[in-house]
This record gives C-alpha cells, structure tokens and sequence, in this order.
C-alpha cells in the first residue's frame, strides 16, 4: 500500500510516497539521497543507521517511513551548519576518531542526542550511550575522547 | 591558503579523508546512484555443508513476474582463484559449505529478488561432512576436492591431491629430519613443552557489508563497482576466469566500510558479474545482508595447532617441533598463502636452532577461510606465545626476560635461512613492560577478583608472491596544488594520508597543496596496485609515489636550472618554491608547473605540464626449497613488536575486563605517527575482540550466530579504559623514509596476552579459543558442584 506523506528531514520538509514496509533508513537513502546515513544490518544491532526522532537516537533501520511523519528527524547531513563543523564533528577530526567511517554518522548523533540530555557526562556515560554504535576500526577511545571533549568545551 | 605545513612526513597532519566522513559526504559503492534501470541480485546459498548436486530447476523463479534471469554454475563452469584455482563462480557439481552461491536471481526488485531465491529449487545428495582440519587431513577422511591435482597453481603452493591438503609447507633447520627433532637435542634440553592449541574460525564483520555492483554491456565493456581491498587482483581474476580482455574489464572501488583483509581476493564480485552478463546494458546490485555476510562471505581460517618446544636450563630454545593444521573452509584459493605464511614464520619471534614445521591448509565444509589481519599470524602466535611463557616458568625464569633473551635480532639467520632485515624487537618489549608496570603487582577491586599480567611479543612479514607491484601518478595543477594518483585503498588506516604527505615531503610542496585522486580507485584510470593488504601499502606505494614526486621534482629542477643558466644539483624546492643555493634566486611554481617558462627576451619557451611517474616492486625475493623451506630471502621484512596486559577477571562470573594494554611496534619511520597510534589502538581493541569471538556451527555446518546479537563484538563499554602506544623506529632499508606496515601487526599477539595475563590472575591455561565467560567460570570453580541458586 502506498501512502503519500511529508517527512521533516534536518528542519526541510519532503513529501514522499512510501510502501508501508518502507523504513525510514531505505526512504531517506534511496529517495531523499540522504546518504550519510548507512546500511550495515538492517536489523537494529549496529548503529550505522542511528538518526535522530524527536532528539532521541533511533536505528533508522527499525522505523517505518509512516511513523516518522509529524515528527523531526535529524541527520549527519544537518549537523555543519553553513559550512562550519558541528563541535562534535570537529572533534572527530581532531581527535582522529574517524577511520574507515562507515560507523561515523550514527556515532555523531547517538553523541549529539546524549550531549543535550547531558552536556557534561561523565566517561562511563558516553560509553554507554555509544554502545549501541559499532565500530570495528578505532577501539572506540579516540571517539569517547572526542565527545569528553566537547561536553568539557560547552558550558 | 590557510596553513601550511612543510616537510610533513613524521608529523601528525590531519587525516586527508576526515571532512568528508564526518559530513556524510563519503561515498561508499551502495551510496552510488545507478539510476532506473539497476536491478537488484540476490545469491541462492546451499543449505548443506557437504553434497553433490544433482538437479537445479529455476522455472518456478524465473516465471515470478519481475524476475529477469537466474543465473547457476551450468552457465560458466570456470575456476576461479588467486594463488589455486579451486573454486567455481556458482556451484557446478557439488556444493561444500553452508551458505555457498549456488543460483543468482535478477529481478526488478530487492523484494521480488528475495522471493525469486526461494523459488529456485535444488535437490541435492548428501556427502560426509569434514569440520575438523586435524581428522580431515587424515587420509581415510572423505575428500572434497577430488580434481585438486588438476587446478592451475602458483610455483610456490604445494597441494596433496588424494587428500584434502591443498597446501604442506615443510620447514627443516638443524638437526631434525621428517620424523621430527633429533633426540639428540631433546636430551639437552632442561625443559619441554608438549600441547596442543585451537583456534575456531571468526568473521571480519566490518560494519559495511560485502557489495557489488556490475554492468555488462553488448559491446564487451564490463564494469564491476566493488567494496574492495584488490581492485585491480579482482581485474585480473575476473578477465582471466571470464575471458574478458583485461582493457575491457574495469573495477571502480570507492571508500571501503572496514575491510580487515574480507574484501581482499575476490568474494561475491563474480558471482555479480555473472548476474550482469545476463541482463545486458542494466547495472545490478548485490548487498550482502548481516547474515549473509557472517555465512556466505571470507572468514578467518581455524586452527589446530601442535606444538613440541624445549629450551636449556639457561632459558635458551632449543627445538621446536610445530605441525600447524589450519581449517581453511571449502575453498583455499588464498588460505593457501596463510598456511604458506604460517610455515616460513612458523617459529614466531624467535631464533631457534632446531626446527621442524609442517604447516597445512586443509578443506573443511565450512566457510571459506581467507585473508583476516594478521594473515596467520594471530592463529600461530595463540599457542606460541603461552608456551614460552610455560617454558620461562619451567625453568624459573621471568616471561619477559625469556622472551627478550630468545627474540630475533638484526642479522641472525632466521629460520628460512634469510638474514633479519634491521629490527629492534628488544627495545619494544623494554618499552611495554615500563608501561605496564611489568612485576608490579596491582590490587583487586572487590575480593572475588583477580588480577593479572602477560605479555607477547610477535613478528610478521607482508606474506605475497615474491613480485607484486606498486604505481603512482602525480600531475600539478595551475596553482601548483598536486593530485597524486594511487590505487592503494584507503580502508580508514590513513593510505590516502600518507600518501598526500610523501607527494608532499619528496617534491618540496606544503601537505596542503595536496590531494589525492584515489576515490573510487578505477582501473581504467587508476595506476596499478596489486592489493591493499598485508600491511605493504605504506612501504610499497609508498615507494612509488616517492618516486613519482622525484620525477616530477627533476624535471621542475631541469626547467628552472635551464632558466638561470645554473646546474640543477644547486637547485632546490622548499614551502613550493624553487630556490638556488648558489645564486640565491626564487622561483615560484604556480603556474610554471604548466606553463613552463619563456626563453630570455621571451625567444620561445620551455617546459610544460610536469607529470610524474614512479613505481616500486620488490625484486630480491627468492624462492625456498620445497622440502626444507629454506632460501636466501624468503620475504622482504619483518615487522615485529611487543603488547603487554592488565586484567581483572571476577570469579564469581567468568568475566574479564582487560583495563590496560601497552603496545610497542617497530614501523621503521612514523610517517604519521598519531595514525600509527590509531592503528595501535583500534588493533589492540580488535585484537581483543577476536580472543572472545566464535562462529558457532552445529554438527551439519550451519552457522548457528550469524547476527551481532549473537556474535558480539567488542562495544564501547568492552574497550580498555586505557592503550598506551609506543612506537619505536628502526628504519627499513628499502621503505620510503624507513618506513615499514604496521596495520596488522597490531592485533596479532593480544589473545595470547590476555590468556597470559589470565594464567597470572588464576593459574589457570586455556589452549582453545575463545574466552568464554563460561569457560573461566568453570575452570575456576573445577571440581565444585555446581548448583543453580535462582
């Protein structure tokens, strides 16, 4: 079944037409050609696919286009905002926290989404806001590091 | 310009890649856009481990409306393979491993692709499983490859047709013979060590999974857009296995989501090929789901090691009898080379007298077992690595210290009978204990935990054919800003980062002024790389693009020296421009790298476009003596290095937390030396990760846990809270600026440190991987009755 709805993508609006299985990952990949957001199992273990619903993290993967209609939904793609970095994506660079990348969407927001329900977390809290982003290349301690660092800069 | 950074090599530049992945803008092949006409393949993969096939009746799935074609292995019955060619693109006559591509479907969608799948029906007749790679290289065990004595092989394999050996490397030094170590030295010594040790295959698990994509048009022109360390190894094999003239076959490969030697060799990209060739003119697209990738994809191979080792009461070794039993799944097409590699470095880090190694690959009817960091390495060192702790004990002696008396050390004569290249094993071991604290005795944090620390020290050489080759292009532009061109991969270890910085140290240029035009490497413009594995890409294009930039260098010299009337050898490049030691003139080389520069009185011009070319093949390495193993130079270098751990392990639950690890490598030359302490860290963290991971297959070879819930990973909360990282640099002869890889070697001792950390905490050995919470949970509380309480 098809359904024609708009979706509210990084504070611009889309209206698409979506199957009723499409999920909001396969939506905004393949007709919004927001790829920044990435596949890696489809089936909600690794994080590659995290976005934002309303500030908090979700795996993309695990809801449906329709349920996001009405709601805000925040990717990597909105976060550098006029060309500057986001801090945390700053961050990321300076801190080396980036090797292969395909896990480094879904880091960034799972940190942006804990960062403003607690901008000053302590080391244990960042891991496990992260835990539910896999990364098999940095050992995840540059990427804690990165998100230490920002909560220690904000105020 | 903002600002700019001069002779680069060895300082910490900013990663080349950074900007573009943490925006989202980094293009991987499933973010590639192929239009309306793409459609979607889907792999068949055989149910059973073990049996021939005897019908495949695809009516049912090419009758489903939106299906295009099914393609099997009827359709092109060729062997594929990169060192032996054992292994068909589909299934031809019998399938060996759960999970083997036996059909590919075609159709308009992923959905209709996945319904079409099942649709394809095949009846097959069942043959006795091998599992074990210990039983199946017996002789009486059931064969599965029974044409192995007619597959097309390199010089340097030795496969055992009749049996399911598909390679034996014998390495003999000293007093040995077949039988074994002489008696004669097993008498002198003051100590031995007799077990065995296992390791079960484990899956790369990178977070993208396999992806291909291919185009087959009506003219010849094949096109294959692959997640992929081997672009051009992938060209080869594909032309030759297909026909396809190599200039008709092109390979694009863009940024890759984590490879760990997984999408090195060639994996699923056939099999899309073949798809494409029977749509012709349509793109079409296969990913790999999660599932799919832990059954149907590359895996690291499984160990069954036995291991005979003896030193004097001195500490000093004396023999070492190894027989080396690698699982190696249905297909060895490049497990081969890992049993080869294992063989020739059998000993580990050590410098031994008396050796006898044997080390095989043997098919089993499991996944295929393939490249994975460390190349053989991990698998050998597992066992190595505690025996020499067991022997220190034995004898009274500290493990760091035997260790350190034991290691290789430049210029002895290894045990192929080659001559260490400059290495400085000794100084990393002295660097991890400090940081370890090593003999300090740290306290538990609750009275039902222990604490513990081990140590491991490794080597590894970059295990290849003795010639495989490098390139690289470099071009100004009008304002002097340079493309380097490679086709090293950038896999996230920082290729296209140090690249950039050699452009830029070899010519004179800031880092800045440089970019790399690497992304998607394409073989059909791209210059040539054998592969991006084995940790050689730093040292062997590394080499080729030096090269490259002191072509272009030379020629910006010859035109300005000509300018000035002045020789070339007083001329030099700094920050970008050309300046002369003798006459102190200044020549800036925006623009003249293009244009060239007029004659005196503007009488004609010289110069033009500067171009650089450059390659790097190593050409000393020999062959080795198919009975002894032994040769004057059986690889081009040795990197080696040291880890050390802290744990805690809580007996009431069996599990560990490893709280520190101190790792000490020897690169030669840090070209980056914060990337170098990434790739230490994240291997450090990867290499813990593989001591608790397990492919679990139950008595029919089905994979049992092939989802992350299943087969977990290391997380955030499971990663040392600290990795200390020294690097230490002995300069390799022939690497650019001394450099030598690193990006294995990082992972490849930390099993064996943790279980020797473990021993220090409990008392306690554990020879099999992996280290289950269960495992140290009851073998702490052995003989007590366990009773559940809840």
């Amino acid at each position: 079944m098809l359904h024609e709805i708009t979706l509210n993508i990084n504070g611009e609006t889309y209206p698409v037409v979506v199957k009723s299985q499409d999920t909001l990952l396969r939506v905004l990949r393949e007709q919004l050609g927001l790829t920044g957001t990435k596949i890696g199992c489809e089936n909600g273990e690794c994080g590659a696919c995290t976005v934002l619903f309303d500030g908090a993290p979700v795996n993309s993967c695990m809801v449906l286009a329709v349920e996001a209609q009405g709601h805000c939904i925040e990717t990597v793609e909105g976060l550098s905002k006029g060309g500057d970095l986001h801090p945390l994506q700053k961050a990321f660079v300076e801190h080396n926290a980036v090797q292969c990348g395909f896990c480094t969407s879904g880091m960034l927001m799972s940190a942006k989404a804990l960062l403003e329900r607690n901008p000053h977390p302590t080391e244990q809290e960042v891991r496990e806001a992260l835990v539910g982003n896999l990364c098999r290349c940095t050992g995840y301690i540059r990427i804690v590091d990165a998100v230490l660092d920002v909560a220690e800069a904000g105020d | 310009m903002k600002e700019q950074t001069s002779n680069p090599v060895g300082k910490s530049v900013p990663r080349v890649d950074a900007f573009e992945k943490v925006t989202g803008a980094a293009k991987y092949v499933d973010d590639m856009a192929f239009g309306p006409t793409l459609l979607h393949g889907k792999i068949v993969h055989s149910p059973v481990a073990h049996a021939l096939i005897k019908k495949i009746d695809v009516s049912k799935a090419l009758a489903l409306p939106g299906v295009k074609a099914v393609v099997t292995g009827q359709d092109n019955p060729t062997l594929l393979g990169l060192y032996l060619k054992d292994r068909y693109i589909y299934a031809y006559d019998r399938v060996r491993y759960v999970g083997e591509s036996v059909a590919g479907v075609v159709s308009i969608s992923e959905e209709i692709a996945e319904q079409a799948a099942k649709l394809v029906e095949v009846e097959y007749e069942l043959l006795p499983p091998v599992f074990d790679p210990y039983e199946g290289a017996k002789p009486d065990a059931p064969l599965l490859h029974p044409d192995l004595g007619k597959y097309e092989v390199v010089n340097f394999i030795f496969p055992k047709p009749g049996t399911n050996i598909s390679e034996h490397f014998k390495l003999r030094k000293g007093n040995v013979s077949d039988a074994g170590v002489s008696e004669e030295v097993w008498a002198q010594c003051a100590a031995v060590v007799e077990d065995q040790y296992t390791l079960p295959q484990i899956q790369h698990a990178p977070l993208e999974t396999h992806i291909a994509v291919a185009q087959w048009n009506a003219d010849g022109q094949v096109t294959l857009w692959a997640a992929s360390q081997s672009p051009f190894a992938q060209r080869d094999l594909l032309a030759q296995s297909l026909g396809i003239p190599h200039g008709n076959m092109r390979v694009i490969s863009p940024y890759i989501g984590g490879g760990f030697g997984g999408k090195a060799g060639i994996s699923i990209e056939a099999n899309v090929v073949l798809m494409a060739k029977a749509v012709p003119g349509h793109p079409v697209k296969v990913r790999m789901t999660r599932e799919e990738e832990f059954v149907a994809t590359n895996v690291r191979q499984s160990l069954v090691a036995k291991f005979k080792i003896g030193c004097d009461e001195a500490g000093n070794l004396l023999a070492m009898d190894l027989a080396y039993y690698f699982g190696g799944g249905a297909y060895n097409d490049y497990g081969v080379n890992i049993a080869r590699a294992a063989g020739y470095s059998c000993t580990g880090p050590y410098d031994v007298p008396n050796v006898k190694g044997d080390s095989y690959c043997v098919y089993t009817n499991h996944p295929i077992g393939s490249a994975m960091r460390g190349f053989g390495m991990p698998e050998i060192h597992w066992g190595l690595e505690q025996i020499m702790d067991r022997l220190a004990e034995a004898i009274g002696m500290d493990a760091a210290d035997f260790k350190r008396q034991n290691c290789v050390r430049s210029g002895d004569i290894i045990l192929t009978g080659m001559t260490m290249p400059e290495v400085d094993l000794p100084k990393c071991i002295d660097k991890v204990k400090e940081a370890i604290e090593w003999g300090r005795e740290s306290k538990p944090s609750a009275p039902h935990k222990r604490r513990g620390k081990g140590i491991a020290i490794m080597w590894k050489a970059p295990a290849m054919p003795p010639n495989p080759g490098s390139s690289a292009i470099v071009r100004f532009n009008e304002d002097a800003t340079l493309n380097v061109y490679v086709s090293g991969q950038e896999l996230g270890q920082g290729a296209f980062t140090v690249a950039a910085q050699m452009a830029a140290e070899a010519l004179g240029i800031p880092y800045e002024w440089v970019r790399v035009s690497a992304n998607p490497v394409d073989t059909k413009y791209s210059p040539y790389e054998w592969q991006t594995v084995a940790s050689r890409v730093t040292w062997s294009m590394g080499n080729a693009v030096k090269a490259a930039a002191e072509h272009a260098r030379g020629q910006i010299l010859e035109i300005v020296a000509k300018y000035w009337n002045e020789n070339p050898a007083d001329l030099d490049i700094k920050d970008g421009v050309v300046i002369s030691y003798k006459s102190e003139r200044e020549q800036t080389l925006k623009k003249m790298v293009i244009y060239g520069l007029p004659n005196e009185n503007f009488e004609g011009w010289q110069g033009g476009p500067i171009v650089g070319s450059g390659k790097f093949m190593p050409t000393y390495v020999t062959g080795l003596d198919p009975e002894t193993g032994q040769g004057a130079r059986a690889v081009v270098h040795y990197t080696v290095g040291a880890q050390a751990v802290d744990l805690e392990v809580d007996t009431e639950t069996g599990q560990i937390e490893v709280l520190k690890i101190a790792s000490a490598y020897d690169v030669g030359k840090a070209i980056n030396p914060d990337l170098v302490l990434t790739q230490i860290e994240g291997g450090a963290v990867h290499g813990l990760s593989s001591a608790f991971e397990c492919m679990l297959f139950d008595d029919r070879g089905r994979l049992r846990n092939p989802s992350f819930v299943d087969y977990k990973i290391v997380t955030s909360l499971d990663a040392p809270r600290e990795i200390h990282g020294d690097i230490v640099e002995t300069p390799l002869e022939d690497g650019p600026w001394g450099a030598r890889g690193v990006g294995e070697h990082v992972m490849v001792q930390t099993a064996p440190a943790i279980a020797n950390a473990l021993y220090n905490a409990l008392g306690v050995r554990f020879n099999d991987l992996p280290l289950s919470a269960e495992k140290i949970y009851l073998a702490t509380h052995e003989g007590e009755e366990l009773i559940c309480k809840a």
